[in-house]
């Protein structure tokens, strides 16, 4: 165990860069989820523009289900945002409320994935069938891991880790920020993810 | 209003006597401890990195040859009545790049190294994140079991060059399976220490740190911890593609029209195995800088204090590093040149290659004029450092026919590609390792190691080191090509093979040369001479804390009054103005 | 005869070859030189600043010149290297692809382990290839019905071609990257799956030579070795007449 409690700046923020540890932390982690779905985003494009002919994603996909996905995700974050400005505001009921529905939102975003990848795989589309599917089934895929880590990490901080709410109210907060953070991002992928994959 | 973050919450002072052994020393959070750990296990993976090597070095000077007094422990896998197969001499080269790379160096240069010593030098009681360092090592120890247990899959371990280049990686057996998944871990072990590296840099400096005093070991583990950052995650997707393509039979990597062994590929298709190339160089370009801004960052160090001055041109430095490190995102496909790119990719990749020479230059050469004016000691730190500078020098300078194309023609795939990178890394970072290894080790442990048995290690170690690969340079220009299992097909290889003996008996020398540094190492932890605090006469922070310091570091946190590098500073009475110490001398 | 390898750059048997020699060896003069040179400082500054008694380091900053000078005089040369030698060599071997009536048209598919040489014969014309043809007996599943692959010479390991004369490859892989290596040519290419490469050169030089394989391909990577020969002129011709009338026979 470290000697936390003289480890700064773990619920104020530092008066030159204006930011706490953990808001600092969790945009760095941003930063490589940017080069790690950029990555992605650019075998896409490699790909795609590789080959003569390539399936126009609408004609292969669900995009009524996707549209619905999207507004799910959208939502979850603005949720997302209420449930951190409960806090600030000293609401730890409506905390838990904007939380809970927060993840009751990315949980119907995954069962809503289930039906899709479920429907492919009943007709035999796999990432073996060609690279559209691959492509499709890598990026939805690892994004879907991204919203269960989301999901694993607003879970923890609704029930466990509520209890640092009252040991450090403002370190909480912090915490509570930067899963929002993380969450807006899911949420943004994603938001790329369904007019490249799903519209062109 | 005082900053309350420090009582904020219960103060865990009195609590860390009372941790239970596993909770103090297995899963500990103080960052003296993860720097230990990772030391620990990067030594046994650099010795047995080694290892694997020595047994390919058989082979390649006495091919076909069963290796004498073990050849016979071996399996009928890897060797037949102690001959060594080609499947095991290719799973030798690949786990020999993997270990050496990922699994020491770099956990050494930045895992050791940077989170025993980063929080001392910048003032800071500990990392930003202690539960995210104890993270980071637990994941690196767990990719690294991974990558040590690939050779008991069948099939064996990964073969296909560290590179792992598709098609060939995708249809090889399952020990590329397991170098995928471990190196998944280690990729994220790296993610989560560059996280706290850069927060605990910003935001945890003492009180008058600023950033034009910072100690030139602490900027290069920062710009260091950007290059993890922001270069791993390419090389995490691409190894998601190959796993899709390997376990799922996507065609990521596959073009159409593949006959395997006169068997037509049932993949799909369409596929590019060019990707790949293009997503592991934009890692392991970057990577190479992580293998030497640590090094010249430690060299920094043991030079200004060796030679009683600050270093020369300080800014030079610091700005030069921050160059590399951007620069080096943008050179990443001179690996590729033999690709059919198209001409004017392969042009930009040759200018931004040469531009990158000029900050690795002035590096070098802010470093050695550092010397100049100095009153140089010369203990086995500081013989080390100064060594690494030549050797660098020369894995850089052979790097200038490598970057341009027209030559790379010639020396492509060759042992002069051996030659340079090993110059660059082993006379080159494994010497600025070794320097920082006795440089700091009082720090670690309040016992200086011998100086008689350490100039003996580097005497050795350097005439090795070149009997090694400079040869390897000359192989090159032959033409001599690498990872070739039997030397003697080619007629154009035959007539230099005496090189390769020349270089395996160097090679076994070597080893039996690092004996006088394992003894030296265990004998000092026990019975080397005891120091106090600061037995070099050094200038920053981490000299002023006990050796070894305590849990938090500091009794109280320090403060910067003047740079780094304050030797034989004018109206001082001793030769050395500790940063953090206020009073005049 | 003269040998054509020993302890240093094999024997240039090519047209261009000379000029990546030149380049190869003015980049080892600066190697040694600036290597030399930075060595030399190095031990005296080493030698003439050792810690001794009655001297104490130097404080202040020594502002030195020449190294400005030498990072410039450097980088000047970088430049020049670069736009006067490797650019315009690169240029000239990816641009100036041989396409006269005297040029030498050859497929060379690369697979494990070994190398595919195809020729269109006297017609000129490349028969047509089917990946569904491949075996053991016709590695480059070369359909024999079509009327253009009648003359068609396919060989296992054995690049013929005639001295003095551009011989124009275009080369691919059937399953892993392998790379055409002939380093007497000075000509390296990989052979990428999926890929056809242009490769070229012209031999000025007849003798007895190799192809070697330069990326890592699988188990047999180390023994992918060819035949490269470069005939007289009238050698050639015997050569490819024999096995033009071999293909007839079959």
């Amino acid at each position: 165990m470290s000697d936390q409690g003289s480890i700064r700046y773990i619920s104020h923020p530092h008066p030159v860069t204006g930011v706490t540890n953990s808001k600092l932390g969790v945009w760095c982690f941003l930063a490589s989820e940017v080069m790690l779905f950029g990555a992605l985003f650019s075998a896409y494009i490699l790909l795609r523009t590789g080959v003569s002919s390539w399936p126009h994603g609408s004609l292969l996909l669900n995009v009524p289900l996707a549209t619905l996905n999207t507004m799910i995700l959208i939502s979850s974050s603005v949720t997302m945002v209420m449930s951190w400005a409960s806090l600030a505001l000293n609401d730890i009921k409506k905390y838990r409320l904007y939380m809970t529905v927060t993840i009751l939102c990315g949980l119907a975003f995954l069962v809503v994935k289930t039906f899709e990848y479920g429907h492919k795989f009943e007709h035999h589309h796999f990432p073996s069938t060609d690279n559209f599917y691959a492509i499709y089934f890598a990026l939805t895929g690892l994004h879907c891991l991204h919203v269960i880590g989301g999901l694993i990490v607003n879970a923890y901080l609704l029930f466990p880790g509520s209890a640092l709410w009252k040991k450090d109210p403002d370190q909480f907060r912090g915490r509570v920020e930067a899963a929002g953070l993380y969450w807006h991002f899911v949420d943004l992928v994603w938001i790329f993810l369904f007019p490249v994959l799903y519209l062109l | 209003m005082t900053d309350t973050s420090k009582h904020g919450h219960a103060d865990h002072d009195h609590s860390h006597h009372d941790l239970p052994f596993w909770k103090k020393y297995i899963f500990s959070q103080d960052h003296k401890i993860i720097g230990l750990q990772y030391g620990w296990t990067a030594l046994l993976f650099l010795l047995y990195g080694f290892g694997l090597m020595l047994l390919m070095r058989w082979q390649f000077a006495n091919p076909g040859q069963p290796l004498p007094l073990i050849g016979n422990w071996f399996p009928e896998s890897q060797m037949i009545g102690g001959v060594m197969l080609p499947e095991f001499f290719y799973q030798l080269g690949a786990m020999h790049g993997t270990v050496m790379v990922f699994l020491g160096v770099v956990p050494l240069a930045v895992g050791a190294f940077g989170n025993y010593l980063v929080p001392l030098q910048i003032g800071a009681p500990d990392m930003a994140f202690p539960k995210l360092n104890m993270m980071s090592y637990w994941l690196y120890f767990v990719g690294g079991v991974i990558m040590f247990a690939s050779f008991w899959v069948p099939d064996g371990a990964a073969q296909s060059g560290w590179t792992s280049y598709p098609p060939l990686s995708i249809l090889a057996g399952q020990g590329q399976t397991v170098w995928l998944v471990g190196m998944a871990f280690l990729i994220n072990s790296s993610l989560l220490g560059s996280i706290n590296f850069i927060t605990t840099i910003v935001q945890l400096r003492a009180d008058g740190l600023s950033f034009d005093r910072l100690p030139f070991f602490v900027w290069s583990q920062f710009v260091t911890s950007f290059l993890l950052l922001l270069a791993f995650p390419p090389l995490m997707a691409a190894s998601v593609l190959q796993l899709f393509d390997r376990l799922f039979g996507s065609s990521f990597f596959m073009p159409t029209g593949l006959v395997v062994n006169d068997q037509v590929s049932a993949v799909a298709g369409g596929g590019n195995p060019v990707l790949w190339q293009h997503l592991f160089w934009f890692l392991a370009h970057p990577e190479v800088y992580v293998l030497i801004l640590p090094a010249v960052g430690i060299v920094g160090e043991i030079i200004a204090c060796n030679t009683r001055k600050p270093l020369y041109n300080y800014k030079a430095l610091v700005y030069s590093a921050i160059f590399v490190g951007f620069m080096s995102f943008v050179v990443w496909a001179h690996h590729m040149f033999l690709t059919n790119m198209g001409t004017t990719m392969n042009t930009f990749f040759q200018v931004t290659t040469m531009i990158i020479s000029i900050p690795s230059v002035i590096i070098l050469t802010v470093l050695v004029l550092s010397l100049w004016g100095g009153s140089i000691r010369f203990n086995t730190p500081m013989l080390f450092a100064v060594a690494f500078l030549p050797m660098f020098g020369l894995g850089g300078l052979t790097g200038l026919p490598l970057g341009l194309a027209a030559t790379d023609i010639h020396l492509h795939d060759t042992n002069y590609v051996i030659g340079h990178f090993h110059y660059v890394v082993a006379p080159g970072t494994i010497f600025a390792l070794f320097a920082g290894i006795y440089h700091w080790f009082p720090k670690m442990t309040g016992r200086k190691m011998n100086e008689t048995l350490g100039k003996i290690h580097f005497f050795f170690s350097l005439i090795l080191m070149n009997c090694i690969f400079a040869p390897m340079l000359i192989q090159g220009l032959i033409g001599v090509l690498r990872r070739m299992y039997d030397p003697m097909q080619y007629a154009h290889a035959q007539p230099a093979q005496p090189l390769n003996v020349f270089i395996s008996i160097s090679a076994g020398l070597l080893a039996i040369a690092q004996i006088p540094f394992i003894v030296n190492f265990f004998w000092s932890l026990f019975a080397g001479q005891k120091v106090e605090e600061n037995p070099w006469q050094a200038t920053t922070m981490e000299w002023t804390a006990p050796s070894p310091p305590s849990h938090g570091n500091f009794v109280t946190p320090p403060q910067a009054h003047r740079g780094p590098y304050e030797y034989s500073a004018p109206g001082c009475k001793k030769d050395f103005w500790p940063q953090a110490m206020k009073e005049t001398n | 005869m003269e040998k054509n390898y020993g302890w240093w750059l094999p024997i240039d048997a090519s047209a261009h070859g000379h000029q990546i020699d030149l380049l190869l060896n003015i980049l080892n003069v600066v190697i040694a030189v600036l290597f030399l040179g930075w060595l030399t400082f190095l031990l005296y500054t080493l030698f003439r600043f050792r810690a001794r008694p009655g001297h104490k380091a130097d404080y202040h900053e020594k502002h030195f010149k020449l190294p400005t000078y030498l990072e410039i005089g450097i980088v000047t040369l970088e430049v020049l290297l670069l736009a006067a030698f490797s650019v315009p060599i690169w240029y000239h071997l990816k641009k100036d692809i041989p396409k006269s009536s005297d040029t030498v048209l050859i497929r060379v598919v690369a697979q494990q382990f070994a190398w595919n040489i195809h020729y269109p014969g006297t017609d000129g014309v490349f028969g047509r290839v089917d990946m569904k043809l491949m075996d053991s007996s016709n590695p480059l599943g070369l359909d024999r019905s079509d009327p253009a692959a009648k003359d068609d010479i396919v060989t296992i390991n054995q690049l013929h071609v005639p001295v003095g004369r551009p011989v124009s490859i275009q080369l691919s892989s059937k399953d892993v990257i392998h790379s055409f290596d002939l380093p007497v040519m000075r000509i390296k290419q990989d052979a990428i799956p999926g890929y056809v490469a242009p490769v070229w050169f012209e031999a000025k030089k007849t003798g007895n030579f190799e192809i070697a394989c330069s990326q890592l391909c699988g188990l047999g990577h180390y023994r992918m070795r060819g035949f490269f020969i470069v005939d007289t002129p009238e050698d050639f011709k015997k050569w490819m007449d024999e096995r033009a009338a071999e293909a007839a026979s079959s």
